[in-house]
């Protein structure tokens, strides 16, 4: 390799306990995957924070774009049908 | 762990009015700004330095305190010690990864570094001594530190707040195992208490410039602060740090080293004496007792590591190709 190769990086992600799932912590440079894993345990669960870690390539995340927000999110806006609090039921039925 | 006043940024920008005003109604309603979201060419610019000298001053600030690691007085201290000094290197490690989202590479902020270009808490140019600089960097270096973090925790930029939530979380420690090493000292032999008292007379006045030029001379703090980077000026947090730390050296049982300080009843306040600035500019710019031992050690480990870097690529790559062939042949 050249010194001009960044090494690749890695997203992070802590499972805290069981039962819980695993929650995107940060991200750290590694050569390859068993390293990285090494790394993550090091850098990112020295007090305890977790049971469990993922690695994954940066580069293998597909993201949706910012600029798409209102595309993507909006139309869920107007549907507010989709929540319980839409529909009128008589107190007298108690809860549901 | 260890920020400090952002020294030199621009904050001027080209955007349209339109696009500024927008993005500065975003921050008044308090969201946060993620990575991919549109902003302020300064706005980037002004995080990038601050994030990357933030990164930078975790890491030289290893230095200054694996000076002891060694020579730490009980196996108890050493372990502590150790764990502090790992904890710095984490937080740099998260910090550069906070600033790398912004589009700096860590390449880019890591030749900065060893080349002398970037800057770091001018705090760690000051030499380590004597056992008792490491009770008082922790109480005070670290002390300081919290101060400046605490706010940063609720900064704009949700990468970087979410680095300093971890950080100040970890960071309580380091301040309580630094003023109990001052605490020990205190109430030992004669000798000892004079060591704690040296070391509380070097560190106190460099402490206090952690917080960054005095509010008129801040270049950059108004836009800093309209942009929620910045939640208090940098003398606002050092009166806050003061108020703190002098009961703590009363119990202490030492003595600062201002003549001039004097409770302001008034004020509800400490009143503390002039700043040397003519000495925080001379260590900024290079001059201080430590800075060329500094970079050089940064630069003499990251030179001597090239090796394990290039070894460690060259091996995940020949592997990587032993795999594919295995999975083309089955």
């Amino acid at each position: 390799m050249s010194e001009a190769e960044e090494i690749p990086l890695w997203e992070v992600f802590i499972r805290p306990r069981n039962g819980l799932a695993h929650r995107h912590c940060g991200s750290l440079h590694a050569a390859d995957a068993e390293m990285a894993l090494q790394a993550a345990r090091d850098v990112y669960t020295r007090r305890g924070e977790g049971l469990s870690v993922w690695v994954i390539p940066s580069a293998q995340i597909v993201a949706s774009d910012p600029q798409d927000r209102n595309v993507l999110f909006d139309p869920a806006d107007d549907k507010i049908y989709r929540h319980p609090s839409f529909y009128n039921i008589p107190d007298d039925v108690g809860h549901m | 762990m260890y920020s400090q006043g952002l020294i030199g940024s621009g904050d001027q920008t080209t955007e349209t009015p339109k696009f500024l005003a927008a993005f500065q109604a975003r921050i008044d309603a308090d969201e946060k700004i993620e990575p991919n979201d549109p902003m302020p060419a300064a706005y980037r610019k002004t995080l990038i330095r601050q994030i990357g000298q933030h990164a930078h001053s975790e890491i030289i600030g290893m230095l200054p305190e694996g000076n002891w690691i060694t020579r730490a007085p009980t196996l108890r201290r050493k372990a502590a010690l150790l764990a502090k000094v790992q904890d710095e290197g984490g937080h740099g490690l998260y910090l550069y990864s906070a600033a790398e989202t912004l589009g700096v590479s860590r390449k880019q902020m890591t030749e900065e570094l060893v080349s002398g270009r970037a800057k770091y808490s001018s705090i760690f140019n000051y030499p380590t001594q004597t056992w008792a600089d490491i009770g008082a960097i922790g109480w005070l270096v670290d002390g300081a530190a919290i101060m400046n973090q605490v706010p940063l925790c609720r900064c704009s930029y949700g990468p970087y707040a979410r680095a300093m939530i971890r950080v100040c979380k970890e960071e309580s420690f380091h301040q309580r195992q630094g003023y109990e090493i001052m605490l020990k000292l205190a109430e030992g032999s004669p000798a000892q208490k004079e060591m704690a008292q040296d070391a509380l007379n070097r560190w106190w006045w460099p402490s206090l410039m952690m917080f960054g030029p005095p509010d008129g001379a801040s270049e950059h703090s108004d836009q800093s602060t309209r942009w929620k980077i910045k939640r208090f000026t940098n003398d606002e947090l050092r009166q806050k740090f003061v108020d703190a730390t002098v009961p703590q050296a009363q119990r202490l049982g030492l003595s600062l080293p201002d003549p001039a300080l004097a409770w302001n009843e008034a004020g509800g306040r400490y009143d503390y004496g002039e700043i040397d600035w003519d000495e925080f500019w001379a260590v900024v710019k290079g001059h201080g007792p430590l800075n060329k031992a500094r970079v050089a050690a940064r630069k003499k480990a990251w030179e001597d590591g090239a090796w394990v870097r290039e070894a460690a690529l060259a091996h995940a790559k020949k592997r990587a190709a032993r795999q594919s062939v295995a999975i083309a042949a089955e």
